[in-house]
């Protein structure tokens, strides 16, 4: 494991003062991303809690030019302005979109992928908290099933869609799920990905206090439940087919994950084994293709 | 040099000529050759500068917007559901002072499914703080274009310029393609601001109160109102440069006439041609071109039309419910004259039909036996 102290303790990107809710999770990692990014970089955000913890005008959290765009087009905004850096010969400059689950995975599909497609090169960070909470918790494509939202009260009734793999199917060079409760892998993945041109991908697992139904202490611990119980695994695909699994988790029960969020409050046993199973056959898919990549 | 091409060909002579460094596009029949001749000469690398293809017409205005709030010229061309779909992006794009040139060939918008001339599709974005220039015939449109950039990058907004489906779009005429040294001198190389600044970092377009959202629509209708100046100032300057002449409207006969016929684009043609003919049978007859319909030239048609008091528009557009969009704007420029006003408005050419002298001829002797005007508009049907 990298000692992250030894390679950033470069100042803070997003500064004190964002308009972040207390205990927000979208927050730390964003600061997370931008600190191993660094100054030298322009940044999109759309609509989502990500465009509101950047600050209302004339107050900008970020110390890096940041716009905010509309709410489906993060990548062909981020890929606008990477066109144009390189016409100027900046092409060293990176840069970054911050984009919500709703904004990647339902809205913002076709534009992300058709970026994805051309290769464009920029890097697109998914800050995923699983549903709309920037609009007050409604349910999106990467709400889990049986999950509560204000949409779905009875439970969500479908799967999570499978992001990585959609973009793996891209064969882009670089996609990575990372987590706020591994900050050196996130760190380091991020410092990657800076290295590399073409399409990036983060797939960044992120708590919402609110929507998650749980304290403003819990956003760290949750997440490390979820990468412990191999819900949300850490690992990076280069080129679409070379998966690599980053962290061997502690093989938790699920129901550890569950049990602390107010989200799943409603879940009865045979919900929750359902979910395990779900669980356990895509963590089992996942270390088949790490294995087949390895092989 | 003279050169025997379409009004999509010659669109893309401008975005050459221009040295456009960014064109963001999504093909849509009739703009398509426009996509497709600059992408010839990308790959013949003549063209310069960075092609994109998008995957949508609303991603390729993301793209483009973008990249000229980075401070590079842009150009993307659309139609009909392409405009229709970039609606949001066209807001955007003005909201944030973003000088894109975008070529809007106008195609009926479905349903039912069409493929013919129609203004509705650009009308539609009326309210988007787009400016737009409808184009007469070929040598308008190249001309257009390249007047579009230097007005666009001088008040910081947009600019649509118009041309129709198949009349322009697709038929061949003798354009005067201009000199490239020429269209240098005309629009030197891009210095717009560069929004983001890694010395500098800012937050562009964050959320605003009431009180600061009004303050920048103010803001942009202000540069509205001084694109006005703009368009008039850089007509006058391409005239010096190229020796055509093209301002807000164009106006011949008007004085003493018994009655004027408005039109927009390729319409205006057809009418010069009916107007000469019954002129030399003794009717005294004027013609106002509107060629800006963004920002509306009110004191230019003021000017023109305060003394008039028998008026006709011709239009190949129509808002369901009232009338012809360009008759509406009209009367409505008017309302605050002095004079009294007919204002009569026909519908000509919608879902692209023809337009022919005979039509026109129809809608003028109409026009003058007319003691008063309808509400609603006139339909004209062709004969039989």
């Amino acid at each position: 494991m990298m000692h992250v102290e030894e390679i950033t303790r470069p100042k803070e990107i997003l500064r004190s003062g964002h308009a972040a809710c207390p205990g927000c999770g979208v927050a730390l990692g964003m600061r997370m991303v931008l600190r191993a990014l660094g100054n030298r970089a322009v940044v999109v955000v759309v609509p989502s809690c990500v465009a509101v913890i950047s600050g209302p005008f004339p107050h900008a959290a970020a110390g890096v030019p940041m716009f905010h765009s509309a709410f489906e087009i993060a990548a062909p905004t981020a890929a606008g302005i990477s066109r144009a850096l390189a016409l100027q010969g900046q092409e060293d400059i990176p840069v970054l979109a911050f984009a919500g689950d709703g904004g990647t995975f339902d809205i913002g599909l076709q534009s992300l992928s058709g970026a994805a497609d051309r290769n464009e090169d920029i890097i697109y960070v998914c800050m995923d908290n699983e549903g709309y909470m920037n609009t007050g918790i409604q349910v999106s494509s990467a709400t889990p099933q049986f999950t509560w939202t204000g949409t779905t009260p009875a439970g969500n009734t479908r799967r999570k869609k499978q992001i990585m793999e959609i973009m793996a199917a891209h064969r882009i060079p670089y996609a990575a799920t990372a987590s706020i409760a591994f900050p050196e892998d996130l760190t380091r993945k991020v410092l990657k990905a800076k290295e590399l041109s073409g399409t990036r991908f983060f797939h960044i697992l992120s708590p919402c206090i609110t929507g998650w139904r749980i304290g403003e202490d819990m956003a760290v611990k949750v997440t490390k439940l979820s990468v412990e119980t191999k819900l949300f695994p850490l690992y990076e695909i280069e080129d679409g087919l070379k998966y690599t699994i980053n962290y061997q988790p502690d093989d938790l029960p699920v129901d550890r994950y569950l049990e602390v969020q107010g989200r799943y409050r409603h879940l009865t046993p045979e919900q929750t084994a359902k979910i395990q199973t779900e669980v356990d056959r895509n963590w089992q898919d996942l270390m088949g293709r790490a294995a087949r990549a390895h092989a | 040099m003279k050169k025997f091409i379409t009004g999509n060909h010659a669109v893309a002579e401008a975005v050459r000529l221009c040295r456009t460094q960014f064109v963001a596009a999504y093909h849509i029949t009739p703009k398509t050759p426009i996509y497709e001749k600059l992408s010839e000469w990308e790959a013949d690398h003549t063209l310069g500068g960075s092609m994109m293809r998008t995957e949508s017409e609303h991603s390729a205005m993301a793209a483009c917007l973008s990249a000229s709030l980075t401070g590079v010229r842009a150009f993307t061309a659309t139609s009909s559901q392409g405009v229709a779909l970039m609606h949001e992006m066209l807001h955007f794009a003005s909201g944030c002072r973003a000088p894109v040139v975008m070529a809007c060939v106008n195609r009926t918008l479905a349903v039912p499914w069409a493929f013919w001339s129609d203004q509705t599709d650009s009308l539609a974005q009326r309210d988007t703080g787009w400016m737009q220039i409808y184009c007469e015939d070929n040598q308008e449109a190249i001309d257009s274009v390249i007047q579009a950039f230097r007005i666009a990058e001088a008040v910081l907004l947009p600019c649509m310029v118009v041309l129709e489906a198949h009349f322009i779009s697709h038929f061949m005429e003798p354009v005067d393609v201009p000199d490239q040294e020429l269209v240098e001198k005309f629009l030197p190389p891009v210095n717009i601001p560069k929004r983001f600044d890694i010395n500098n970092p800012g937050f562009v377009a964050p959320v605003v109160t009431q009180s600061q959202y009004r303050t920048f629509r103010h803001l942009s209708h202000q540069a509205m109102e001084y694109a006005v100046n703009a368009i008039e100032e850089v007509g006058r300057e391409f005239e010096a440069t190229f020796g055509r002449s093209y301002g807000l409207v164009e106006a011949e006969g008007v004085e003493g006439a018994d009655l004027v016929v408005v039109t927009t684009a390729t319409i205006t043609s057809t009418a010069r041609v009916t107007l000469a003919r019954l002129r030399k049978k003794g009717l005294k007859l004027g013609l106002v071109k509107i060629r800006v319909f963004r920002p509306f030239p009110t004191k230019a048609i003021r000017t023109l039309l305060d003394d008039v008091s028998k008026i006709a528009v011709i239009e190949r557009n129509l808002s369901l419910g009232r009338e012809g969009i360009f008759c509406s704007e009209l009367k409505s420029a008017l309302v605050n004259s002095p004079g009294e006003h007919q204002v009569q408005g026909y519908l000509a050419g919608i879902g692209g039909t023809d337009v022919n002298p005979e039509l026109i001829e129809r809608i003028i002797l109409d026009a003058l036996d007319r003691k008063e005007a309808t509400d609603g508009p006139i339909w004209m049907m062709e004969e039989g």
